[in-house]
């Protein structure tokens, strides 16, 4: 209804105006008014918003360590072993006395450096793997997609077991374990989502422009991939920190005295009967974290659909 | 056959829908009335005359409220009725097309049963009974060879002939009415003629009435007998489709101009809108909302 | 300034190859605008999209401006000949500004001065400063095809392939595109091919005109002849009588051509 656009509700603040005024004035301003609808869409979902603020904190108390932490969660006071939570330790100690609520907050950093580490190895690699095996085709999709197929097929503990054996247990070796294992079905959906985009006329329109395939895939195609592929990373998260901590517990990912959440649970496990709290809270940690990133992904699914007509 | 005598009778019709950012209304204060004959309404997209054909049905979209001061149809006010009432009417006394028969037609079942689904749905008929009527009625829209065509899936026919196979099933329960969404827009000109050689049979022959939807004036002008101009969700101007050439309303004749003649390359006019064409009516009736 | 010469394109091989078009031949003048007219699945856009590049199944041989042209294409003839699509929402890329829009053939054929350029190509067809910055959603669908124009344009072509590039908008619309084009052509001496189901379209905006049936052209004329609708071949006439309108007559001695 071209002819009767809406009256335009009041507009309290010159920031808002900015955001909100038809005729932007810059790429920038532009890409603002997108991320602002986007983020208003977003503050609507309540779940997600609590995802939000789950990862939020964890960002943050990731950030203030030292500062809300006495020590840095690997001094060890044998004095103290296995005390109940209290007033002087919030969260108890553990079997070498060391104060869980600290070692869970620097175990938070480690989470963030697995995560991050992964997603930065996993999406550029799945988003290549996709794209060209979708925009090609041919034999080069062929070929590609039995790779993915093979990755795909292992349980993901497994096949990262099988990687940390082979190149030996650390926190690194683990993280390239885990990515190893991680990104095949993101080369899965980047690759669904250009087989979509491939036969779409603003693709016909570059071709005819003169553009190479190279840029085509990289201006083109993958802006329009990546917002599942986030939305996918973000639901993935859970499954990471889990496996991360599944290599931990088994001893192979961080190794000791660094506080990895896994490697926590691993430790206390003996003590699970008598003194619950030393693998119970970091088992809690992973629950709330990993549902934080899950609702997180949920909500950004809403928002970032393409077909949900925000974007 | 009495041309005259009403079949539908559309009174200050209001579609209003909530946005995110306030309210539009597409339809506002629309009254027509519509006898044994082929009445069009074109207008632009945005002209408000889809909406007009969709809430004659109650079929606007989820986030739209339709008001009427009536909506008269065989002594039912449409505009009151309950769901119960709507379902018996649609697809048996009123039918509708819509633009692409693509999305009509259910891709997993042949157009032979779902054309018979629709005849034993509205009637109770048996099976096969069901069945010869669907071919006798592949026949009547002109497709040759109905058996085996009533044998194919959707996807296994043109557009053309899936057109004319979304007809069939609307026409089979025999309505009083059909409304016709721009049938003919995404046909070749060929197939235009003949689905609209259909469609004037079954206003001629059984006395149907017929509401043709569409943007094309020139199609309008000679295939219908009435035509409804719209604008901005309302009524510019109602006139005889054969003199609609002699059209008096500046968006009209606006409207004739812009389009592109055998006869000459010189440019085209430009549509110059006048705000005041669109007069200011009052809001819809209060609480008539169903 | 553009031959075209026993063109076949298939789809496919074997018992389920499509043979989409079928020994078409045509030649286009500089400054010409020829036309291509024919229903759906005539041929007439796989025509088009061999001469783009856009499909690599064809055989015979055309040439632009006096060079051959091969399966893969050299950035250079991309400057020498563009294309304006159907679908003005599907054209445009749904998260590029228009300003990322015209940038993107400057950057690929490494031209520079672009702010200049994109305001300079925005004017030209009647676009104003305000929507450089919008995307596409922001934009109506005669404001959406104006931008495919400028993208096309930006970087001087001199042959532009218009794919029925007003059926997508009301009449109004139409026109004020039409123009637009009419005028672009007479300024910069473009040659144009347009193809259309429109008679009345490819009558207003062409010299010449090929009709198309089923992969082949069954009659090339001058716009005159059509004009005084003394086509010569059966379809032709057919098809110039069914565009003119419903008449119950016609619909009753419709023939089939193959």
């Amino acid at each position: 209804m071209a002819e009767m656009s809406p009256q335009e509700t009041a507009t309290p603040s010159r920031a808002r105006a900015w955001l909100l005024s038809s005729a932007p004035q810059s790429v920038m301003q532009a890409r603002c008014q997108r991320l602002y609808l986007s983020a208003r869409a977003f503050s609507h979902n309540p779940i997600a918003m609590a995802g939000l603020l789950i990862i939020l904190t964890l960002l943050f108390v990731a950030a203030l360590a030292p500062l809300i932490t006495s020590g840095d969660g690997t001094s060890q006071v044998l004095r103290d072993r296995l005390l109940p939570p209290g007033a002087a330790h919030w969260f108890g100690t553990d079997q070498l006395g060391r104060d869980i609520f600290d070692r869970i907050i620097w175990g938070s950093r480690i989470t963030l450096y697995i995560v991050t580490l992964v997603a930065v190895i996993v999406v550029p690699v799945g988003l290549l793997i996709g794209t060209v095996a979708g925009y090609l085709g041919g034999w080069v999709d062929a070929i590609l997609m039995r790779i993915t197929d093979i990755f795909l097929a292992f349980p993901r503990l497994i096949l990262a077991l099988a990687f940390v054996s082979a190149l030996g247990p650390g926190l690194e070796n683990a993280v390239l374990a885990i990515a190893l294992t991680t990104w095949s079905p993101f080369a899965r959906i980047a690759r669904a989502e250009t087989l979509t985009i491939r036969n779409a006329e603003h693709i016909f329109a570059a071709r005819s422009q003169g553009a190479s395939t190279a840029r085509i895939l990289l201006h083109h195609v993958t802006p329009l991939c990546l917002s599942s592929v986030i939305v996918r990373l973000t639901l993935d998260m859970a499954g990471i920190i889990l496996t991360a901590a599944g290599l931990g517990f088994l001893g192979l990912g961080a190794q000791p005295p660094l506080p990895e959440w896994g490697a926590m649970i691993s430790d206390g496990r003996q003590y699970l009967l008598d003194q619950w709290w030393v693998p119970t809270v970091p088992g809690v940690a992973i629950l709330i974290v990993s549902m934080g990133f899950n609702l997180l992904g949920d909500g950004l699914r809403d928002v970032l659909d393409p077909r949900s007509g925000v974007g | 056959m009495n041309t005259t005598a009403s079949l539908l009778e559309v009174e200050n019709l209001w579609v209003r829908f909530r946005t995110a950012t306030g309210t539009v209304d597409a339809v506002r204060g629309v009254s027509f009335s519509l006898g044994r004959e082929r009445l069009g309404l074109v207008g632009e997209s945005g002209s408000g005359k889809s909406q007009t054909g969709r809430a004659i049905l109650g079929l606007t979209a989820g986030n739209g409220r339709i008001s009427a001061d009536h909506i008269r149809f065989d002594g039912l006010d449409l505009a009151r009725a309950g769901d119960r009432e709507m379902r018996k009417i649609r697809g048996a006394r009123i039918s509708m097309i819509m633009q692409d028969p693509r999305y009509s037609l259910n891709p997993v079942i042949r157009v032979g049963e779902q054309i018979a689904e629709a005849y034993r749905v509205h009637t109770g008929a048996g099976r096969w009974e069901a069945r010869r009527r669907a071919i006798e009625m592949l026949d009547r829209v002109r497709i040759r060879d109905a058996e085996k065509v009533a044998n194919l899936y959707p996807h296994e026919v043109s557009g053309g002939m899936g057109q004319r196979i979304m007809i069939a099933m609307m026409l089979i329960p025999d309505p009083d009415i059909l409304i016709a969404d721009e049938p003919t827009s995404a046909l070749d000109v060929t197939v235009r003629l003949q689905v609209l050689a259909i469609l004037d049979d079954m206003v001629r022959e059984r006395g149907m009435g017929l509401i043709f939807i569409s943007h094309d004036l020139n199609l309008v002008a000679s295939f219908c007998d009435r035509v409804l101009v719209m604008y901005g969700g309302q009524i510019m101007e109602t006139l005889d489709a054969s003199r609609l050439h002699e059209a008096e309303h500046p968006y009209t004749r606006g409207l004739l101009g812009c389009l592109p003649d055998l006869r000459s390359n010189a440019d085209l006019a430009v549509m110059r809108r006048d705000p005041a064409w669109l007069a200011p009516v009052g809001g819809p009736r209060p609480g008539s909302t169903p | 300034m553009i031959e075209v010469r026993d063109l076949f394109v298939t789809f496919g091989s074997g018992a389920r190859a499509v043979h989409a078009v079928r020994g078409v031949s045509f030649s286009v003048a500089e400054g010409e605008s020829f036309g291509l007219v024919g229903e759906s699945g005539s041929g007439k856009s796989t025509v088009l999209r061999a001469m783009a590049g856009l499909n690599r199944e064809w055989s015979g041989s055309m040439t632009v401006g006096g060079e051959f042209l091969g399966k893969r294409r050299r950035k250079q003839f991309h400057r020498a000949l563009q294309m304006v699509f159907q679908d003005p929402f599907g054209s445009l890329h749904p998260r590029h500004t228009v300003n990322d829009i015209l940038s993107e053939p400057l950057a690929i054929h490494g031209i520079g001065d672009v702010g200049n350029r994109i305001s300079r190509g925005l004017e030209e067809v009647g676009l104003a400063p305000e929507h450089r910055f919008r995307y596409p959603h922001q934009l109506s669908g005669g404001q959406r095809q104006r931008v495919a124009i400028a993208r096309a344009l930006i970087i001087s072509p001199s042959v532009l392939l218009l794919d029925e590039p007003t059926s997508a908008l009301d009449v109004s619309v139409q026109a004020e595109i039409l123009n637009l084009l009419q005028r672009l052509r007479r300024e910069r001496n473009l040659t144009y091919v347009l193809v259309s189901h429109d008679l009345s379209v490819v009558a207003h905006m062409c010299d010449r005109l090929a009709i198309m049936n089923a992969g082949r052209v069954v009659e090339e004329l001058n716009v005159e002849r059509l004009r005084v609708r003394a086509p010569a071949h059966a379809y032709t006439k057919q098809l110039l009588r069914a565009s003119l309108g419903y008449d119950r007559a016609e619909a009753d001695t419709l023939e089939w051509f193959d």
